[in-house]
């Protein structure tokens, strides 16, 4: 049996230790604003926080999550909605939008706990996010937007 | 189209059954075909009080219902086309709620590709707003005894000044109802200085779902009981199962069962691939399940097929004589004079779509019926693949389109529906289909590798006297018909019968090529290979001559005109050659202004930087595109910057055009950068990004500027036309950067990344 927290709440998960967080949120939780999209930690479209650090949940075992705390897009927004995803609204970043759960929960990361981003930090952080609709441009500037509303 | 008469000749197919009462949404989101349901498709607007129109409805509560006709898959058409209707029907657009249509033949052509959704449907939209307004008009004169000419509207509002009242929308419905929906020429649309919504745009109606979570794509589409499936596929196309083994999959914890899936019969078309499909609990278990599948394959014909013979094949047969496809005076007669001669190989391979979210669908087939639940572009070949996979009638599958996580044309092509619910009919459950990224990239209809050859004689001054070229590539009606090896006109339009130079001798010829994997439409499809050629060639001869390349593409160019095609096959991507002319003065204002935009000649570009241009008609839209690159000792390629003007005649929704071309040139970036399919004895090499990279945050442009022509022109497409530009700009700005000609894509080849 593996007991975890999922955006706050006490869950336990008694399959098969080998299964990907992914996984167990979108088809066991029914969660799935955590999108799958490439299945090896290639995409970040999975991207959730695991102990508040960014993390690709298709490539995290439900045997190593024991006695973790994961949040997901449904619980980032502690009181409606987070400074990051506010900022998305402003810039109007998504297209297609697949992805950009996976972007947002990378950038929130990112920005906890920072106050001055350069471009070059942004590139270093969010390059493990791929956005095939191509709106990079946008999530670099809402990023900067959110870290002036944070600082 | 005329959508008023679609709406009532439907009541009437339907015998004039019209349910009451609000439609109860399925329990998913998505409508669900039952036995009992008369009209299981309908939509609220249908229910609405006064429904003029298939695309809308409003309530006596004042919601306006408008119907999204048209996929979703991040170009904004599912909010733009409804705030047409909107602006035409005076409606405040937070009132209004957009709902998705299904599949269904009443509202047109859905196929979301080609970007034509606002080219074809402008009119439509405008006339079902005009025609609610146009009712709400009369109605609320005739309650009031004063002439309709003395009534206008506002916000949601009917209202006449002279007497200073005012009836809402919402109050006039019951009314409106009553009276006789106008005739199309009766309509009175809004003249431009009253619209409120056209050529402002709004921001997408699903923005704050797409950044909580809480948008629901294909991937996320749950029904009760709903079973999982991952299918291995025959890598090579056309292969078959020689024999398999299922007892170690079985095993796997959560595994269901095993299901063998026809092949498909003739040519692929959008029929399932066949293979062996794992059937289990949850997508992980099918996954697991499917690795310890042991099938032995028969691979079939295709297995002779390697991507570097196959290329030099190519290449060879453009070396010869071709069918000619357009011709001007006798480039042949100039070309025998000797002289100097300028000539070129070009070269584009297949390439991958590779959408965010991989392919995916959700059957539920029952009673000989068929519910769907597909991110689609095209949910009318849906049914109908599924009509003919299970054999029923077409009336009887309802496709419900969820949005769509990128589509980029793969998702047009409805293969991975069928397969879902040919596998729900055998399991007799709701079955959702989940393809790896592997799968994704290894089963794609791809864009065609080409091989260009071009040649041109200089005369003095630079410029061709004479100019040939040759396109050679596996065509798209191939997966319809195996024995196809020329491009068809719709695709040879796109680039290459239409260069626009004003040329005394031009011939432009196509070879055959013979296809052995599927070929399908990539966003913006041949020009991508045509525009590269085409525009990268041109640079070289700028170069050769020691000009100015932006210069030299004006002198090209010529004067403003409109192209003659006289004796040529050009369908001007399906619209009329009045309202839509091949206009060169519009070429070259988007040139000029790209080149006054970027500072073209202004800036200083230091060692290892450059710029290039190139300019293209796509899609009835001309673009003019500026490039800046930087490339340091290791051979990294940075864009620091990109300036693109596009003249797409009236731009109803300029912030999500903009967004289009920022993402065309991202899109272009990979490309040129690292697209790349092979395959080694017909089964493809590439299988997740990795090995098949896509233009990542560092990789794309920093800046991408873009400049909308104001132009009161029909609207003309956005989705595709920023990314031909954009890669032969590229192109041409690694070689003021570096001086190495990119002729065979991707760069990497080069030595660069």
């Amino acid at each position: 049996m593996i007991e975890l927290k999922v955006n706050g709440a006490e869950q336990s998960f008694n399959g098969v230790p080998e299964m990907p967080l992914l996984w167990y949120l979108r088809d066991i939780l029914g969660l799935t604003g955590s999108k799958f999209g490439c299945g090896v930690g290639l995409c970040g479209a999975c991207t959730v926080h695991v102990n508040g650090e960014a993390t690709r949940s298709c490539v995290t075992l439900m045997r190593d999550t024991s006695g973790k705390e994961v949040t997901t897009i449904e619980g980032l927004g502690k009181n409606g909605l987070h400074p990051v995803q506010k900022a998305w609204m402003q810039v109007n970043v998504p297209q297609c939008g697949y992805c950009q759960v996976g972007q947002i929960m990378q950038a929130a990361a990112l920005l906890n706990g920072k106050k001055k981003l350069t471009d070059h930090d942004i590139d270093d952080a969010m390059s493990g996010n791929i956005c095939r609709c191509g709106t990079y441009q946008r999530i670099r500037a809402a990023i900067k937007a959110a870290a002036e509303t944070t600082a | 189209m005329n959508t008023i008469a679609n709406v009532s000749r439907r009541r009437f197919i339907a015998g004039g059954v019209i349910a009451t009462g609000a439609l109860v949404l399925g329990v998913h989101y998505y409508p669900r075909l039952s036995a009992s349901d008369q009209l299981p498709h309908d939509t609220n607007a249908d229910h609405a009080r006064l429904h003029p129109s298939v695309y809308l409805g409003i309530n006596p509560d004042g919601t306006v219902w408008i119907v999204a006709h048209r996929s979703e898959m991040g170009t904004t058409s599912r909010t733009t086309l409804p705030l047409v209707v909107a602006d035409e029907l005076d409606a405040d657009w937070k009132r209004v709620k957009i709902e998705q249509a299904i599949g269904d033949q009443r509202y047109g052509d859905q196929n979301t590709d080609g970007s034509h959704s606002i080219r074809s449907y402008y009119d439509a939209m405008r006339e079902a707003g005009a025609t609610a307004r146009f009712m709400l008009i009369q109605a609320a004169a005739k309650e009031w005894g004063v002439p309709a000419a003395e009534c206008e509207t506002d916000l949601h509002v009917v209202v006449h000044r002279s007497t200073n009242r005012k009836v809402a929308y919402g109050e006039l419905a019951r009314a409106a109802a009553k009276l006789p929906v106008p005739k199309r020429e009766d309509l009175k649309l809004k003249a431009k200085g009253s619209w409120r919504y056209i050529g402002k745009g709004e921001v997408s109606y699903d923005l704050a779902a797409l950044v909580t979570g809480k948008a629901v794509y294909g991937m996320d589409a749950r029904a009760d009981g709903m079973v999982y499936a991952s299918v291995e596929r025959p890598p090579v196309l056309g292969g078959k199962v020689k024999s398999y083994d299922h007892k170690a999959a079985l095993q796997v914890a959560g595994v269901r069962q095993i299901i063998p899936v026809d092949p498909f019969q003739g040519a692929p078309g959008f029929q399932p691939l066949g293979g062996i499909a794992v059937i289990a609990d949850n997508t992980w278990a099918a996954f697991q399940g499917r690795k310890k599948l042991n099938i032995s394959w028969d691979h079939g014909a295709n297995e002779s097929y390697n991507s570097e013979p196959y290329k030099n094949q190519l290449r060879e047969t453009s070396h010869n004589p071709c069918k000619v496809v357009r011709n001007v005076g006798d480039a042949d007669a100039v070309f025998a004079k000797g002289g100097k001669i300028h000539e070129a190989d070009y070269y584009v391979p297949l390439l991958a779509h590779a959408a965010m979210e991989p392919l995916v669908a959700l059957a539920e087939c029952k009673d000989g019926k068929a519910t769907l639940w597909a991110p689609t572009q095209n949910p009318q070949a849906a049914q109908d693949m599924v009509s003919k996979e299970l054999g029923i009638p077409k009336q009887d599958v309802i496709c419900n389109v969820t949005l769509l996580g990128g589509g980029f044309g793969r998702k047009s092509k409805p293969d991975y529906v069928a397969e879902a619910a040919v596998l729900s009919k055998k399991t007799g459950r709701p079955v959702k289909v989940v393809w790896t990224r592997e799968d994704d990239i290894k089963f794609d209809y791809y864009n065609a590798v080409a091989s260009m050859y071009l040649k041109a004689a200089v005369g003095p001054n630079g410029k061709p006297t004479a100019w040939l070229q040759r396109s050679v590539f596996p065509p798209i009606p191939s997966i319809f018909d195996v024995n196809a090896v020329y491009g068809d006109p719709g695709h040879l339009q796109q680039g290459w019968t239409d260069i626009p130079y004003d040329l005394p001798h031009l011939r432009v010829e196509n070879g055959p090529a013979k296809a052995h994997v599927r070929i399908g439409w990539l966003r913006s499809v041949a020009n991508i290979y045509h525009a590269f050629a085409v525009q990268c060639f041109t640079d070289e001869l700028a170069h050769a001559a020691g000009r100015d390349p932006v210069d030299y593409l004006l002198d090209l160019i010529g004067n403003p005109r409109t192209i003659d095609f006289t004796g040529v096959q050009y369908p001007n991507y399906g619209a009329s050659m009045n309202a839509y002319p091949w206009d060169t003065g519009r070429l070259r204002h988007v040139t000029e202004m790209v080149a006054e935009k970027s500072g073209w000649g202004k800036r200083k570009h230091g060692k290892g930087t450059g710029i290039g241009i190139a300019a293209h008609r796509s899609f009835l839209t001309y673009v003019a595109t500026v490039v800046e690159v930087e490339v340091n000792d290791q051979g990294e390629v940075r864009i620091p910057r990109v300036d693109t003007v596009l003249d797409a005649g009236l731009v109803v929704n300029p912030e999500a055009t903009r967004a289009q071309f920022e993402g065309a040139a991202v899109f272009g970036a990979s490309v040129v950068r690292s697209g790349e399919i092979t395959a080694t004895k017909g089964a493809i090499n590439q299988s997740n990004f990795q090995d098949y990279p896509v233009a990542r945050m560092n990789e794309a442009p920093q800046q991408t500027n873009v400049h909308i022509v104001e132009s009161d022109a029909p609207p003309a497409g956005v989705g595709e036309p920023g990314v031909p530009p954009f890669i032969a700009a590229f192109c041409n700005a690694i070689f003021a950067a570096t001086g190495k000609r990119v002729r065979d894509l991707p760069i990497s080849k080069l030595g660069l990344s």
